[in-house]
Parts: structure tokens; sequence; C-alpha cells
């Protein structure tokens, strides 16, 4: 996702959760990557924008969706760039469930050893996935940070919808490691009858709930 | 042809920054030993971990490189298919996976190392391309061919210690075009990869035995496949013969069959191929062929009653 498109410059964003695409696509309308008309034609016949984003649409630098691809994909740029002496970061968004990936694992172990530092991984830790609380079907799996740390990456846990935290945190990191952001949330926050219900990751709303849900999130941003 | 390719990987790569190596805990050989040493900014290897080399090699290639991710054929493509099909051929990006030792090259190491059904498999997936060179010569030839495609390539070579079969050949290499490479007039045996050698001893013994003369074709493009050209070897002999180290199911004699009910061909085709199934007997390459009825005698025999 790049705001100017074209520049090596510029940093580079993957969505590996690529079922989470409405939110970048809206982000980079309000950047002016995308046009409004294509956010109309969303998973409709003569539109580009699908469920999950396809690498070759203005700031969708790779196809995701498949989980546990993007980190390895952003290992193989960050070595590109390493090498070809750009510097530039590149941010990676997983979600927690996605953690579950063999393939994360191995770009993970992989991206120090190559001496990557300017890598940086989210995890959208709403400990939620499909079929119910991640925590309770993996229990073994928490708390993640030391997981991340122990394969030789910085990690710091922030509340993720704390953007200032999240920038804060980022910002903090040596420079010197790959660096992971632990970012913990809410599934459906803002929502109330969405909130931590897993049935949401699937569901579209009925018009009363849709009217139900903007209502509910305008007022919180108001 | 594991050593021809390294040295002109490295011959390339000496020239063209692009060019990346990136390895799964796989000895680097002749002279990707020197890429290595020389270049080991370039040179990867990422541990028994085949789903991040191929997300790597594709990582590379979307920063504009030109990556060769390279292990044991299975490995470079069975155990990261996803990855394969997702990160290379979706995007159509230009990763170059290289298998070494395709079909059942490694005879004794049992059916997990072997690779019977690839070219049925990458045939199937969107955007790639497929090159089993037949000899040293023709690796040389295929590593340079698949700078310049444009997307995927999967490149299925052989190991060690086979022979040259086409520097006397009347037609050069040219990527997904078929080659001859001895002509004949009264049938044709089309093959790809270091089988091509039992295609050309078997053409010398049916021309001794019948005296009838047989061209020997390489059909190293595996995809895109030359569609034109096969067709105008089915319109053009009377017997037309298939041998592949590949199972039955979706390889070139499949594929063959198609064109020639395509063309409305006339002659006769005889497929010789893998058996649809897995392989339970060790022993030399060759041996495993014959225990599959990839037998030199028995084709020949049969084709001598055809």
């Amino acid at each position: 996702m790049r705001r100017n498109l074209g520049k090596d410059s510029d940093d580079t964003f993957i969505l590996s959760k690529g079922h989470g695409s409405l939110a970048q696509y809206v982000v980079l309308e309000e950047l002016g990557v995308l046009k409004t008309e294509e956010l109309d034609k969303y998973c409709k016949p003569g539109g580009h924008l699908a469920t999950h984003p396809d690498y070759g649409l203005p700031g969708i630098e790779a196809s995701t969706g498949s989980l546990g691809h993007g980190l390895g994909l952003a290992v193989g740029m960050a070595l590109a760039d390493k090498v070809q002496k750009k510097d530039r970061a590149i941010y990676v968004v997983m979600s927690d469930g996605e953690l579950q990936e063999g393939s994360i694992w191995e770009a993970m172990m992989l991206a120090p050893t190559l001496g990557i530092t300017r890598l940086v991984g989210v995890v959208d830790l709403n400990d939620f996935q499909s079929l119910g609380q991640t925590s309770k079907i993996h229990p073994n799996f928490y708390p993640v940070l030391d997981k991340v740390r122990a394969f030789g990456w910085e990690a710091i846990e922030v509340d993720g919808h704390d953007a200032s935290a999240i920038y804060k945190a980022v910002m903090s990191g040596s420079g010197r490691k790959p660096f992971m952001l632990i970012a913990r949330t809410t599934k459906g926050k803002g929502v109330t009858y969405m909130e931590n219900v897993p049935i949401w990751h699937y569901r579209s709303p009925s018009p009363i709930e849709y009217q139900q849900a903007i209502k509910e999130l305008e007022s919180s941003a108001a | 042809m594991r050593n021809t390719f390294a040295n002109a990987f490295y011959e390339i790569a000496k020239r063209d920054p692009r060019l990346f190596l990136v390895v799964a805990d796989i000895s680097p050989v002749a002279s990707a030993a020197a890429f290595q040493k020389e270049y080991p900014e370039r040179f990867v290897n990422v541990g028994v971990a085949e789903q991040v080399m191929v997300g790597v090699a594709a990582g590379l290639a979307l920063r504009g490189c030109i990556p060769f991710a390279y292990t044991i054929a299975t490995f470079t493509i069975y155990r990261p298919f996803e990855q394969v099909r997702v990160d290379c051929c979706y995007q159509n990006l230009p990763v170059r996976l290289v298998g070494i030792g395709g079909g059942v090259t490694y005879s004794t190491l049992g059916g997990t190392h072997h690779t019977q059904e690839d070219i049925a498999i990458m045939s199937a997936v969107p955007n790639m391309s497929i090159i089993a060179p037949c000899d040293p010569a023709e690796t040389i030839a295929a590593t340079h061919a698949c700078i310049q495609v444009p997307g995927p390539v999967y490149l299925r070579l052989g190991k060690a210690g086979e022979p040259d079969l086409t520097s006397q050949a009347p037609e050069p290499f040219q990527f997904g075009k078929i080659r001859f490479i001895k002509k004949g007039r009264d049938a044709c045996i089309i093959s790809y990869g270091p089988i091509t050698k039992m295609g050309v001893d078997l053409a010398q013994k049916f021309e001794e035995a019948t005296g009838r003369s047989m061209a020997v074709v390489s059909a190293h493009t595996l995809k895109p496949l030359d569609r034109e050209g096969i067709g105008s070897i089915l319109s053009s002999y009377p017997l037309v013969v298939i041998l592949e180290e590949h199972s039955c199911v979706g390889g070139l004699g499949a594929q063959v069959k198609q064109i020639a009910w395509d063309v409305r061909a006339s002659c006769k085709l005889k497929a010789f191929s893998l058996q649809d199934k897995f392989i339970h007997f060790y022993g030399s390459q060759r041996e495993l062929w014959a225990a599959h009825g990839l037998d030199e005698d028995l084709i020949l025999s049969e084709l001598e009653n055809s």
C-alpha cells in the first residue's frame, strides 16, 4: 500500500490477513490511490475489488487472503531492499489465528538470520478465529510475545485501538532487529452486538443491523 | 545437469545483479559454491523451510529481482505448493523453481523423493511455464531461456551423468518449441528430460531392426507446449511414440493424445509413461523405469510390431 505510487523510497504495506481488505480499500480511497467508483463495484462484475486483495491493483502490493503468506513475501522484499540499499520499511498485518500457519514461523525464523531490520509485523490479537476463541483452541500458544522474542525479534504488546500507543511502540524499535507489534484488539469493536461474537467473522448485517452499527460507530467517533 | 545448471547460473548471475539463489538446506555444487562465496548477499539458505524458500523468492521478485529457488524437485514444488500457486503463479512473478532429480532420479530414496506427477500438477496451474531439458547442453540453454520468461518457470532437472544428446542436433533450442535432435522419416519419438537418452538408443535399435528411420524430438518445454509442432508431427509421421519419466496421468503422453484428437490424427500413437502408482521398488533409475514398463527391450519389441 503506497501513498505515492512508483517511488522506491516509499514504505510498503501488506495486509497478510487479507480478509480485512475492506479496511485497506477505504484507506486507499481516502488517500486517493483507489477511486471511489471502485468501492461501489466491490465484489461486483466489472469491479476489481474482491473480498481478498489482489496484487496489481493500485496500492495493493501482494495478493493475500490465503493465510500465512504475507510475512514470507515481506522477508523477500526486505532482503531485496537491503541488498539494493533502498531505505524503506515494510509493514505486515497478520491475524492471531494466522500465526497458527507454520509458514509464518518459517519466515519469523528467517528474518533475523538474514539481518532484516526494516520489517515491522503487526499481529491483530483479538483472540478470535473462525471456530471460537484462539486462546481456547490453542491455550499453550499464549502469550505470543515471548515466542516472537525467542525467534530473535523485538516485540512489544500494546492496546491495538490506541493509535498513539501503536506509533510510539513502533518508533521505539532499536532498528537492529525485525520488530513485531502485538496489538490487543476487540473483535467487532464499537458495535455492541458484534463485539467478541465469532459469527461476525462471516455474517453480513441485515439493513436494520447495519443502521444500528453505523449509529453506534458514528456516536463513538463524535 | 546439476553442475551444468550451477555453472550456467553463475555465469549469468555474475553479470546480472537481479539474480538470487534461494536454497533449502541443499549444498551448493560446482559454481554455486563460487557464487555463494563471491556474492553472499544474493545466496540465501533458508534452512529446511521450503514454504519460506518460495515465499522469499516471490518477495524478491516483487522487488524486480529474478530469484532461483532450488532444492530437490519434490521439495521445490510439492511441499510449498500453495506458495508456488499463489505467491508465484497467481501474482505471475518471475520466480524460477529449480527441481533437482525430477522423476525417479533419486531411485533408492523411495517415493517420498520422487516426482512422478509434477508435470501434470505444474501444467494445471495458470501462468506457470515448464522446461525439462534432456542433456547438459539443453540445461544451459534452458537456464538462459528462463531468464527471459516474464512469469514463473519450473525447471525440472536430472542430477548427474546425463550424456550429450544435442550437440549434433539439427535444430537449436528455442523456448516453447519442440526440437528435432535426430531426423527421421518413418517414425518419430518425442521425449523430454534424461529419459530422452533411452529414446535416442531406441531410435537407433529400431532403425537397425526394421530398416525404417526414426526421428527423435526433445519436447523440453512442457508448458507452453508446442501444439503446432506436435500437431505437425502427428500429421506427418505414420508412427509417433511418446516416452516420458512421468505418470500416464496428465503428462506429455496424455497431452499429445488430446492434440491428436484435435488435429484428427490418423497415425499410430504409442505412449510409454510411468504407471499411476507409487513405486515401492529400489534399484537404479533405469531399474525403476523398467519396473513400470519403461524397459528398452520391451518398448522396442512393441515398436517393431507397430
